[in-house]
């Protein structure tokens, strides 16, 4: 990969590509790697468990920060979805593979496909321009794991402190809470699954304890190899 | 356990979340360098310690991160009302009498009686205190 592809300066910030290309000799590792090496993450797929927990590595994770008006405008521009003006909200474009949720009141974390995230963040501030807004690309700091399966329900009861029942946590919602004395943003895209956005030094802690309090309705934690 | 209403995320929200964070509106001198070290050491170090009602900054630590300020009860630890930064208290020491007799605060422990209200009050009643 060319270094003229990989880094880039709109405005007064410089940027660049976290993603190494494949060519760069550069084995991309996950915050599950470790687990991995542990023998805790297998591959994905397999027989059908209770519950069914699987990483998303190295998609695009940006935080940006900044005023509502400012940033919704860029954002439907660039992503198709509106800002979730609302505190906890949570929006997933059409597809379903890109969202963007409320954070705090002037923060929201944007989830894209992995290798997104550089050209959408050069775009982002190139249509902001001199605006009063700041993109952070945070994707080395966390990843994100869905729970699915008819228990998932039960084993976050047991896990957070935060109210899981569907008139505290309805779809389209996101809150950051305690998961299991460390901090977790717990999110609930659609009906189907919940997602945990964890952060890289406790991911295996995390992963641990998901698959201890799993183990009485059978639970696997699956990864695809990079 | 108990909830408390955080201003920003607009729900109530489990104390393991929350961390408080000393007195709430104390202002920095504007000039620091034509203080005294009297009044410096003031700001600094010295903060009051009420019988009663008390303004304190806290934060949603592990929530949106925010610091907001409650009034707490000292005596009691009820707290009456949380509210973000930058805006002033509703009851203070002078008007917590009148406030309580004109019904905006509620005995029941735990839950804060300004914003808003648990939708069940037979929740309040349930709680063990
Ligand atoms: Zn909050």
């Amino acid at each position: 990969m060319s270094e003229a592809h990989s880094e880039a300066s709109v405005g007064n910030a410089a940027t660049f590509d976290t993603h190494p290309g494949a060519d760069a000799g550069v084995t991309p590792e996950s915050p599950l790697q470790w687990s991995r090496v542990q023998g805790h993450v297998t591959e994905e797929g397999g027989a059908a468990e209770q519950i069914r927990v699987v990483e998303r590595p190295f998609l695009g994770h940006l935080v940006l920060r900044g005023g509502a008006i400012t940033l919704d405008e860029a954002v439907r521009a660039e992503l198709g979805v509106s800002l979730p003006g609302k505190p906890l909200g949570l929006v997933l474009d059409a597809e379903g593979s890109r969202s963007v949720q409320w954070v705090s009141p002037d923060e929201w974390l944007v989830i894209v496909p992995a290798g997104e995230e550089f050209e959408l963040e050069n775009r982002l501030r190139a249509r902001l321009g001199d605006a009063h807004f700041a993109i952070v690309n945070v994707g080395g700091g966390q990843t994100l794991l869905e729970l699915s399966g008819e228990k998932a329900r039960e084993l976050l009861m047991k896990s957070v402190v935060y109210d899981v029942h569907e008139h505290g946590l309805p779809v389209g919602k996101a809150v950051g809470t305690v998961f299991a004395k460390t901090s977790v943003v717990l999110r609930r895209p659609t009906e189907a699954r919940f997602e945990l956005v964890v952060r890289r030094s406790f991911a295996d802690y995390c992963v641990r304890w998901l698959r201890d309090a799993g183990r009485e309705y059978g639970l696997r934690v699956e990864s695809a190899s990079p | 356990m108990f909830h408390i209403f955080c201003p920003y995320c607009q729900e109530y929200r489990e104390e393991e979340e929350f961390h408080p964070s000393g007195q709430a509106h104390l202002v920095r001198p504007a000039d620091p360098a034509s203080v005294s070290d009297d009044e410096w050491g003031d700001y600094l170090f010295f903060r009051d310690n009420p019988r009663g009602i008390h303004h304190e900054m806290w934060v949603h630590r592990l929530g949106c991160r925010k610091f907001f300020n409650i009034t707490r009860d000292t005596t009691s630890y009820e707290i009456l009302e949380t509210y973000r930064m930058g805006e002033q208290p509703s009851i203070t020491a002078a008007n917590a009498e009148v406030r309580r007799e004109q019904g905006v605060q509620t005995a029941d422990g735990g839950w804060q009686t300004v914003g808003a209200q648990p939708e069940n009050s037979r929740l309040n009643e349930e709680t063990p205190s």
